[in-house]
């Protein structure tokens, strides 16, 4: 859908690029400081536990040893290491080093030494004595009365029960639930569970903090939120904002782990407290356990529905953890209904959260942000009352999703902490995304194909999924553009790539705004000294905010060129247009370098401008996903053949990194449907923290991928872009499990779906069908 | 610790350095300022640190810099001659196969053991050779795809 634009809707190369093909410095740990000192943080070895004595002399006193923390020389600032817009719909539960801790992993305290080696020595030379509390595991026993109170300290803020470690409640609807299920000819009702999965980025979490000349403190830091971590680290360590310099490089990956002040604080602390460079890089290990993870929820949901199979009623009620603290816990669930329900066109809707503190580790942001846990409830029992009714799931949902033009009210009810903004669907390709999918997989014939013989059972299953495009009302960003003699444009945006390439796509963006080619955009992003602020790369929001402020400030540079060259070419500015690295009237033109030249050495002027953005709507990006799977009824694994996925991202700017950001997604959406889990042993320690026993999908496991991209043109976002890197995910798990019904007739509502599942359910399944016979 | 000497080619280059017998070789190329060579697990399990040792992949996570004594090394830094990129890493940036980057050394160090070895390779045999490399962004496709068309260019 290039539709005659040069630089947007083309597969450029990443900016970028080169650099990381021949392994130039681009990362966080890419750098060598003189002095350099190694910080390491002591974990809880205990889940639930009072700090009655801590003494650090014999740690102190070890050579090479320049700064030993803990809760009794820091300052005590609540706040939440959520990395949201100021102020967060996060409970402020979190303190810097506490003398309390809450879960395996927790920091008891820090160490910054001259080789990484001193600075494990010294962490084994602190002695602590711990009071153990009881700990609680359970979600479902967290709220139960005579439960430990995890959060009992009285200056944390904002938790909406802490006496019954209730990090947050929602209820919410629309319609009358209790009628639309009495207008209902048959309701289905069903509960899920869902697991605690990491983000496992390839690069770990990592910050390197030093004193610059001038005393400020730099934090070079792999984040996806940097002036939130500016903000944050300012509160907790007591010094001005403008005494902080935060830089992001590139980052290796961050999935939602990075929308996180993690290690800023502390690693910042160490650096003021030994006047050295200190680094802190999580471990592998570290990464499991000591880093985020995705909310584990328990879902009971009910669907209404005629014999015809319209939707009256849904209802969702959930519990949820949010494990030690309470970062994301609300927002997170929050779209959990707010996403997922209005998938359908139901009139009544109800849902209703629990979040809840339990002593293991921190839930937080990652990928799909809460609609993974809802979708996989929702799109599995969908799948169950078609089949029941005897509708084909396509058909079934055909009827039934949200259209082009509809308003889903229940995101008014459900905004991020507080009231939302109704949504308006101003742009729709679901439907040719179930059509196409559908095909690709082969859908109408595996359906009605006659079940094989033998151990192994093939199957196809479907799911819809939605999402958002930034976060309606509070998310914004801004972006400055400036000329350079050579007719090239310095571009500054406060944006953070995560890796999927919002750097390029926000060159596209400026490149094609002011007809240049793309190698005269020069991009500088997420420094807080040189960029302008950019809420971060979160709610899948650069594309449509960040790439609405590059636009706009883009449009006003353009018109300070075109008034340029109306003075050099003597045309009035209607008469002109910009486009391949010139401004051309007919019979003139002048390159964009002779403007530039102009504009500095004639007129004195520098052609510069900024521009910021947000939106009142959150346009949903929609996805249909289609799995085909084979059992083996003997051994129980499940092999995924064929994913095909399409998605409507609004326009695609680079169309190849938009598939990129698909397949991701998928591969991450497989591993949520079958292999990941961070397990915990009954006192809360990770049983499973490393890359051997906690399997992620590698080159070999990944099935065929279908990426089918169904461009759409939305009204509100840059050049008609809305979102795509969430919306994939969200869709395996369900796809899959329905995939799984479909081949062998069995129902798996819990999530991975292990060979062991699998197994137990077709013995229980034929002892079932055995007693029938008898 | 003792410091000891380790004498071995680095992308074509003498090298002579100090190290200590416990190195890791990870930490030694890292330190000397290859920073292509990643650090993703420290356990053989990512395969971010990829190296060729002696034209073989290897963890350099898993071996010590002392044991690589009169080695050929090859990283990422030595895969282009000068500004000129191998075909790997042309067809890598083509078929948009880099995400974030991180492993993308490791995978295209891997592709081309595998190409110097067997220059017109099946997928499965690509994918074979990738296995040991985790990506948590790509899901491989494109990857493999642009192993496959720097394979076909080649011929
Ligand atoms: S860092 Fe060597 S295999 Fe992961
Ligand atoms: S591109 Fe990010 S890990 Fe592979």
């Amino acid at each position: 859908m290039s539709s005659g634009r040069t630089v947007v809707g083309h597969n450029v190369r990443k900016v970028e690029g080169v650099k990381l093909v021949t392994g130039g410095p681009a990362f966080t740990d890419d750098i060598q400081l003189p002095g350099l000192l190694y910080g390491k943080i002591l974990p809880s070895p205990y889940a639930h536990a009072r700090i009655k004595r801590i003494d650090t002399r014999k740690a102190k006193a070890l050579p090479g040893v320049h700064a030993v923390l803990t809760y009794k020389n820091v300052p005590r600032v609540p706040h939440t290491t959520a990395g949201q817009a100021w102020p967060e719909p996060s409970p402020y539960d979190t303190y810097l080093l506490d003398s309390k801790v809450r879960f395996v992993g927790d920091r008891v305290a820090a160490v910054a030494a001259e080789s990484r080696a001193i600075a494990e020595k010294a962490l084994r030379l602190i002695e602590v004595e711990y009071d153990v509390l009881p700990a609680v595991l359970d979600m479902e026993q967290a709220m139960a009365p005579g439960a430990a109170v995890i959060h009992d300290e009285p200056d944390s803020k904002g938790i909406y029960d802490a006496s019954r470690n209730i990090a947050g409640y929602i209820l919410r609807g629309i319609g009358d639930v209790d009628q639309g299920f009495r207008d209902s000819d048959r309701i289905f009702e069903r509960e899920y569970r869902t697991q605690r999965q990491q983000h496992c980025p390839l690069e770990p979490h990592i910050t390197i903090s030093w004193l610059d000349g001038d005393g400020r403190l730099v934090i070079r830091t792999s984040t996806q939120v940097p002036y939130h971590s500016r903000r944050q680290v300012a509160m907790i360590l007591q010094i001005p904002v403008s005494r902080i310099h935060v830089i992001k490089p590139r980052m290796g990956g961050g999935f939602g782990g990075k929308q996180e002040m993690l290690l800023e604080d502390i690693c910042g602390a160490l650096a003021l407290a030994a006047r050295r460079p200190v680094k802190i890089e999580y471990t592998r290990e570290e990464e499991f356990y000591m880093a985020r993870t995705r909310h584990p929820q328990i879902l009971r949901m009910k669907m209404g529905v005629k014999r015809d199979g319209t939707i009256l009623a849904s209802q969702l009620t959930v519990v949820a953890t949010t494990g030690a603290y309470g970062s994301h816990s609300t927002t997170v669930q929050g779209n959990t209904g707010s996403k997922v329900l209005p998938l359908y066109r139901a009139e009544h809707m109800r849902f209703e959260c629990h979040v809840v503190y339990t002593n293991t580790p921190v839930a937080g942001a990652f990928r799909g942000y809460g609609c993974p846990q809802g979708f996989f409830a929702q799109e599995t029992l969908v799948d169950e009352i078609a089949n029941d009714l005897g509708i084909d799931p396509v058909e079934f949902h055909r009827q039934n999703v949200i259209r082009l033009g509809d308003t889903d009210r229940l995101s008014a009810q459900l905004g991020e902490g507080k009231e939302g903004l109704p949504r308006i669907v101003r742009s729709c390709g679901l439907p040719e995304c179930l059509d196409r999918a559908a095909a690709a997989i082969g859908w109408t014939g595996k359906r009605q194909a006659l079940p094989a013989a033998g151990h192994l059972k093939r199957g196809v299953g479907m799911a819809c999924t939605m999402q958002g495009s930034g976060i309606a009302g509070i998310d914004w960003a801004s972006a400055f553009l400036k000329m350079n003699e050579d007719g090239s444009f310095f571009l500054q945006t406060g944006a953070a790539d995560v890796g999927g390439g919002a750097d390029t796509v926000l060159s596209q963006i400026a490149a094609e705004t002011l007809g240049v080619s793309l190698d005269k955009i020069v991009i500088t992003s997420g420094d807080t000294d040189t960029t302008p602020f950019d809420v971060g790369a979160y709610a899948s929001s650069t594309t449509i905010i960040s790439g609405g402020a590059v636009k706009k400030a883009a449009e006003k540079v353009r018109e300070q060129v075109l008034r340029m060259a109306a003075k050099m070419l003597d045309t009035p500015v209607e008469n002109l247009t910009c486009g391949d690295n010139r401004v051309s009237a007919v019979g003139k033109s002048a390159t964009m370098t002779e403007i530039a030249l102009h504009s500095m050495y004639k007129e004195k002027t520098q052609i510069m401008d900024g521009a910021s953005h947000f939106n009142t709507d959150s346009p949903p990006p929609f996805c249909a996903t289609f799995a085909e799977v084979e059992v083996d009824t003997e051994t129980g694994k499940v092999r995924v053949l064929h994913m095909a996925t399409a998605v409507d991202p609004g326009t695609a700017i680079n169309p190849a990194q938009a598939e990129g950001q698909v397949e991701g997604a998928v591969a991450q959406g497989l591993g949520y449907a079958l292999t990941e889990e961070l397990v915990l042993d009954g006192a809360g320690r990770p049983l499973n923290p490393n890359f051997l026993d906690y399997k992620i999908f590698g080159a070999k496991d990944m099935p065929k991928l279908t990426t089918i991209l169904v461009e759409t043109d939305e009204p509100l976002g840059p050049y008609g872009a809305k979102s795509i890197s969430e919306v994939p995910i969200n869709g395996p798990a369900p796809a899959i499990a329905n995939a799984i019904f479909h081949a062998i007739g069995v129902r798996f509502r819990k999530l991975p779906i292990r060979p062991e599942d699998v197994l137990r359910a077709l013995r229980e399944k034929e002892t079932v069908a055995d007693d029938q016979c008898v | 610790m003792k410091a000891m000497e380790v004498r071995l080619n680095v992308n074509g280059e003498a090298k002579q350095w100090t190290i200590a017998p416990g190195d890791l070789l990870l930490d030694v190329l890292r330190r000397e300022g290859y920073f292509g060579v990643k650090r993703g697990c420290e356990a053989g399990e990512c395969g971010a640190c990829t190296v060729l040792l002696d034209g073989k992949p290897i963890n350099s996570c898993l071996m010590f810099a002392a044991q690589a004594e009169g080695a050929d090394v090859l990283t990422i830094e030595g895969v282009a001659h000068g500004s000129t990129l191998h075909p790997l890493q042309e067809a890598f940036l083509d078929h948009g196969a880099v995400q974030c980057g991180f492993c993308t050394p490791a995978m295209i160090l891997n592709a081309k053991a595998l190409l110097d070895r067997k220059p017109h390779p099946s997928e499965e045999e690509v994918r074979e050779a990738l296995a040991g490399t985790y990506c948590r962004c790509t899901g491989f496709r494109k990857p493999v795809e642009a192993v496959l068309a720097a394979a076909g260019a080649k011929r």
